[in-house]
């Protein structure tokens, strides 16, 4: 399997002169594709900031983060909003759903900032929602769903541009424990279909879903374990 | 994208009824003013330019006070009246004299006019006078709208006779109400200028209208002040008075007051304008997390800015429309109330639209720029 993320050193610090804090110190990190990886770390541990580097919603102080082939460090804000609508799927932990759209609507979103058709966004949300078993809730609004059917809509709405990298933020933190095997059993399942997915999670019983455990603690990489 | 864009902001509109309505109601009430102010003052423009039409815009009033020539001769008005251009002069003399009826007596003023001041319009009852009343210094009068439903409040006052300063004239007609545009003769006596002449022991004319071809008033105008400055030898004894200066100072006070009145609907839009900008950077900031949760999905930061702009001149074109729509309501209970003519002009409509588009897009700018600037980490925190 060829390598999708490659991080090296990669170093992000807030603050100037004494008052310098290090988030993330010296981080290596490979993602194979297909891997399901997950990222756990009690909360200060630097991995959301992790999380977010990865997405590339932020920026780093230093290092180096190739995704595929490609280096995106000194992307414009543009070219990166544009890396993210193709390459990256986000799952957040509070769903992140616009309550005046429709689930259809919802997980149309990524295709509008596409150049497709109206018949073409229709036919991939119609899919993608089927895909995650919500075919009969097209039309309802996010208040009409519960919170697993929510964070299903937004799993759609992450997978509709067919992106290289699902990143899953504590994807399971909002919903009770059936709701949250089922969303699990979910990522099984993508997983099995080839996905790549990052999970970041503080639960270890979490963690152990994933293939491969990567364990971050005061903004380094404590260690790593292959769990299956 | 576009499409999309209108549905958001619309989606966004319509889920905020109060909050938007109250937001596009400075842009409605500035709208409407223009709308309104624009529609009455086309309106009066039309009335007055109407009714000088029917007066006769190729008209120029000469008035003379010297006081060493009290006017001019009738051969002197005879050259004036040879003028190229020039296709009448109606001469006027005026006194105040006791004037009786059968049963009352009253100080009135008494005009001396010609043939050439009647037109189709000016009598209302009976027959002007006529260039042989003219020559032949008959004595004949006409009398005003209110002296005649005054002297004669039953009868006819066609044949009756009547004493002017003591001489006996026969009432052969009533004249016309004046229109709001001229000096009143509705409590006044028409008597033929000649007869006025040879009783009041006079020689010269004092005032006259002189009616030019169209176009003509121009030259018509200097070549009359060429000939009644040798007249008076270099004096400055009369004045000239067309009614093309007329009908220009007319335009130009209501160009003026137009800009006036313009400039206060201005100030409205102003401020409806900042409460557009207000609305949209409360949305803004309401709106983080969604902007974040677009950013993320791929919204690029002029995608974010688009949005919001749209939404901000959905915002100032509702209230336009709306504007106009009230503007128009106004305007035209205005314009019935007032007696005018109700045009509303395309132009007009459009420009009240063309300018809520651009209050639109100046006041939403930098909401819009605020909002693209947020950086998607920021807003999603906010979660």
């Amino acid at each position: 399997m060829s390598t999708l993320i490659d991080v090296q050193s990669l170093t992000k610090t807030y603050g100037s002169g004494d008052n310098v804090q290090t988030v993330l110190n010296e981080i290596d990190l490979e993602v194979k594709e297909g891997e399901f990886v997950a990222i756990l770390g009690p909360s200060g541990s630097g991995k959301s900031t992790l999380m977010n580097i990865l997405g590339c919603l932020d920026g780093y102080t230093s290092g180096r983060y190739r995704f595929g082939q490609k280096d995106v460090t000194g992307l414009s804000e543009a070219e990166l909003s544009l890396f993210r609508n193709k390459q990256i799927g986000f799952i957040f932990q509070q769903f992140n759903l616009l309550p005046r759209l429709s689930a259809r609507a919802n997980v149309e979103l990524p295709l509008i900032y596409q150049r497709l058709s109206k018949t073409d966004r229709l036919k991939r949300t119609s899919e993608m929602l089927a895909r995650v078993g919500l075919e009969d809730k097209l039309d309802h609004f996010p208040n009409q769903l519960s919170g697993g059917q929510q964070q299903r809509v937004a799993i759609a709405r992450a997978l509709v541009t067919n992106p290289s990298l699902l990143l899953a933020d504590e994807p399971t933190g909002a919903l009770d424990q059936a709701n949250g095997r089922q969303i699990i059993e979910l990522f099984h399942e993508l997983h099995a279909e080839g996905k790549t997915i990052i999970m970041i999670t503080h639960d270890i019983d979490i963690a152990k879903e994933a293939t491969r455990i990567v364990h971050v603690r005061d903004g380094r990489i404590e260690k790593e374990e292959r769990v299956r | 994208m576009i499409r999309e864009n209108i549905r958001m902001a619309w989606l966004t509109v319509i889920s905020h009824k109060m909050r938007s309505f109250l937001t596009i109601l400075g842009i409605v009430i500035g709208t409407a003013s223009i709308i309104t102010l624009m529609t009455v003052i086309t309106g009066v423009t039309d009335s007055i330019n109407e009714e000088v039409a029917t007066f006769g815009a190729d008209r120029m009033t000469v008035q003379i006070e010297d006081g060493m020539k009290n006017g001019v001769s009738s051969a002197e008005l005879e050259r004036l009246e040879a003028i190229e251009g020039v296709e009448s002069i109606s001469p006027t003399t005026t006194q105040s004299v006791d004037v009786s009826f059968s049963n009352q007596t009253a100080m009135k003023t008494v005009l001396g006019k010609s043939d050439a001041y009647f037109t189709d319009s000016t009598v209302a009852d009976g027959r002007s006078i006529t260039p042989l009343d003219v020559t032949s210094r008959t004595q004949v009068a006409l009398i005003g709208d209110t002296l005649a439903k005054n002297a004669f409040p039953t009868t006819s006052p066609l044949g009756e006779t009547m004493t002017i300063g003591g001489a006996r004239y026969t009432i052969i007609g009533t004249l016309a109400p004046s229109s709001e545009f001229s000096m009143s003769t509705d409590d006044a006596v028409v008597i033929p200028v000649t007869t006025a002449l040879h009783q009041f022991h006079q020689n010269t004319i004092a005032s006259f209208d002189l009616y030019t071809e169209a176009g003509q008033s121009e030259s018509v105008n200097e070549e009359v002040t060429r000939q009644l400055t040798t007249a008076f030898n270099g004096r400055d004894a009369f004045t000239v008075t067309s009614f093309e200066d007329a009908l220009a100072s007319i335009d130009q006070i209501n160009a003026l007051l137009s800009m006036l009145l313009i400039g206060i609907a201005s100030i409205s839009l102003f401020v409806g304008g900042i409460g557009i900008m207000n609305m949209m950077l409360v949305s803004v900031t309401e709106r983080t997390s969604e902007i974040g949760l677009r950013k993320a999905l791929g919204a690029t930061p002029g995608k974010i800015r688009q949005q919001f702009l749209f939404e901000s001149v959905l915002l100032s074109v509702l209230g336009g429309v709306v504007g106009v729509l009230f503007g128009a309501i106004l305007a035209l209970g205005l314009t019935m109330v007032m007696g005018v003519p109700f045009t509303l002009a395309a132009t007009t409509v459009g420009l009240a639209l063309g300018l809520s588009v651009v209050i639109g897009v100046i006041f939403g700018y930098i909401p819009a720029r605020k909002a693209s600037n947020l950086q998607p980490i920021e807003a999603l925190r906010n979660a």
